[in-house]
């Protein structure tokens, strides 16, 4: 099988072709013009992760929600688990940027962290 | 009226806003002004929740509110004074502020040098003349990603979004983690405008679908929105009949341009550049009137904030500079002129006795170039686009070599390069 995917590394954005064998593993890999674009290659076809950044709600904040992000990337397939849970969450303001909102998110081994200050309004 | 004397006064307490007042600070001048018409610091930063920021400055892939922080917490160490929730009106050719707020009334404010760093505003559903009638569902992406990210409100269930930019397809995946429908981002142009990774991890990884040379030609619905009607268009992007297509949806977000909000710096008599939209400035971020400095997307539209904090920077010490009456009239002034394939630069004019770095936007995409300043400098690019900013910096050993009265910067083909 043959599979194509656009390298995010810098903004060369080069076309990497992976060839595919029956057990999904990688025979080629071309298209890159630099090693962090195989190994780019490589992580998105074997675990692709993506850091989540979204908002849960907050108590007598300045403003209704908070930002918040995962403090190392989850496994994409997991982004819509993660999306139902952070909706459950509520926090109380005052929050300072980088407080852990919640430990090991998902038992996934990451937190989910504040991205700034919310003061109480 | 209360009346008020600082050495340099920011207007504008985002990112650029920022960067400038710590920069006069640290510059010496000793009383720095922020005026910001919101009830906190940070600009658009606060709605930019998705992370890719600060990855030249920071090494650090931040997201817009933790950029927006690191700066809010570094002016809060500093004397330099904020006011909010106040709303500059009027910025005279004599470095005169007068402002408004709810708890003081009106302000008079005398700078000795004056930034300004108001930033950008989106370009609306007027400025391309989409006919039909004017139903609710119909927002500027940035104002759906305020609704989203702020104010907790999500602007519909069923979207589509034309315009290919990074607000655009950050919007397309906002929306579809919030549970909303994306049915399509529709792009005008052969390609995507915005970043490869943004279309990879904000539709790829969602399965929306990108349209390429295809725009929104009407829009159906009475109260709320109900259908948008697409369709290819042709080179001179005229629809061609019989593409159209109609998507059921109830909301259009467009993402189709940011403008410089120069309001301010019309009425004061700073002179424009028609392409950018900002004021015309010289290598010390200085506008046409003396001791009045811009900086950020008031200046021109930036693709990264770490390139507005470093222009911002560059203003706010040279407006400190002036305010202590240190910065001294260029012996020799040359105009920097837009060659070949070359859209704007900025600075316009430039006194080769200081480093500069060059900000440009080419007119159309090309691979395999040479980007060229004045003959004095080049550099190779595989690639350039018009979405993609291009920065080059040359020393004054180098800038002084220039012999003429213009500096004019072209992407030439390799060969040509080496003809100067």
């Amino acid at each position: 099988m043959i599979k194509h995917i656009t390298c995010t590394v810098c903004p060369l954005s080069c076309e990497i072709t992976l060839e595919i064998g029956e057990n999904n593993e990688i025979i080629s890999l071309t298209g890159n013009r630099c090693n962090r674009g195989k190994v780019y290659a490589t992580k998105e076809h074997t675990a692709p992760e993506r850091t989540l950044t979204t908002t849960v709600r907050v108590r007598g904040g300045v403003h209704p929600l908070l930002p918040v992000r995962t403090d190392q990337p989850i496994p994409k397939g997991k982004l819509k688990e993660a999306m139902l849970a952070t909706a459950q969450l509520e926090v109380e303001a005052p929050v300072k940027m980088g407080t852990v909102i919640v430990e090991n998110f998902l038992g996934l081994g990451v937190n989910l962290v504040a991205s700034r200050d919310l003061e109480r309004g | 009226m209360r009346k008020m004397d600082v050495d340099v006064a920011v207007i504008g307490g985002g990112p650029a806003g920022l960067a400038a007042a710590l920069a006069a600070r640290r510059g010496g001048a000793a009383k720095v002004l922020i005026i910001e018409r919101n009830h906190e610091l940070g600009g658009i930063l606060q709605q930019c929740i998705h992370h890719g920021f600060g990855l030249h400055r920071f090494k650090a892939e931040l997201t817009g509110p933790e950029y927006a922080q690191r700066f809010i917490n570094e002016v809060r160490e500093t004397d330099i004074d904020v006011l909010l929730e106040t709303m500059v009106l009027e910025v005279s050719n004599q470095r005169t502020i007068y402002a408004v707020n709810s708890r003081e009334g009106m302000l008079e404010i005398s700078a000795k040098a004056i930034v300004l760093a108001m930033g950008c505003r989106e370009r609306t559903r007027g400025a391309l003349r989409i006919p039909g009638r004017r139903p609710a569902g119909i927002f500027s992406a940035g104002t759906a990603q305020r609704y989203i990210n702020i104010d907790g409100y999500i602007p519909g269930k069923k979207a589509v979004i034309l315009g290919s930019g990074d607000i655009g397809l950050i919007m397309a995946r906002r929306l579809t983690l919030e549970g909303a429908k994306v049915e399509a981002v529709v792009e005008i142009l052969p390609y995507a405008a915005g970043l490869a990774r943004n279309v990879v991890q904000c539709l790829e990884d969602f399965g929306i679908p990108l349209i390429l040379q295809f725009t929104v030609i009407e829009v159906h619905g009475d109260e709320r929105l109900e259908a948008v009607t697409i369709a290819q268009v042709d080179e001179q992007w005229k629809p061609i009949p019989g593409t159209e297509r109609t998507i059921e949806c109830d909301t259009l977000l467009l993402s189709v341009g940011l403008i410089p909000e120069n309001e301010l710096s019309n009425g004061a008599g700073v002179q424009l550049d028609p392409i950018t939209n900002g004021p015309k400035v010289d290598d010390t971020m200085m506008t046409s009137i003396p001791g009045i400095f811009a900086c950020g997307n008031v200046l021109h539209v930036h693709d990264l904030v770490d390139n507005v904090s470093k222009e911002a920077e560059r203003a706010g010490s040279f407006a400190a500079q002036y305010a202590l009456q240190q910065l001294p009239a260029a012996a020799r002034r040359v105009k920097v002129t837009a060659g070949e394939n070359i859209r704007y630069v900025v600075p316009h004019e430039v006194s080769l006795d200081k480093p500069v770095e060059f900000f440009m936007r080419v007119q159309k995409p090309q691979e395999d170039v040479v980007l060229d300043v004045g003959g004095l400098r080049s550099v190779k690019k595989q690639f350039v686009k018009p979405s993609e900013m291009l920065n080059i910096t040359l020393t004054p050993e180098v800038l002084s070599q220039l012999s003429g009265d213009t500096l004019t910067v072209r992407i030439v083909s390799p060969k040509e390069a080496g003809r100067q």
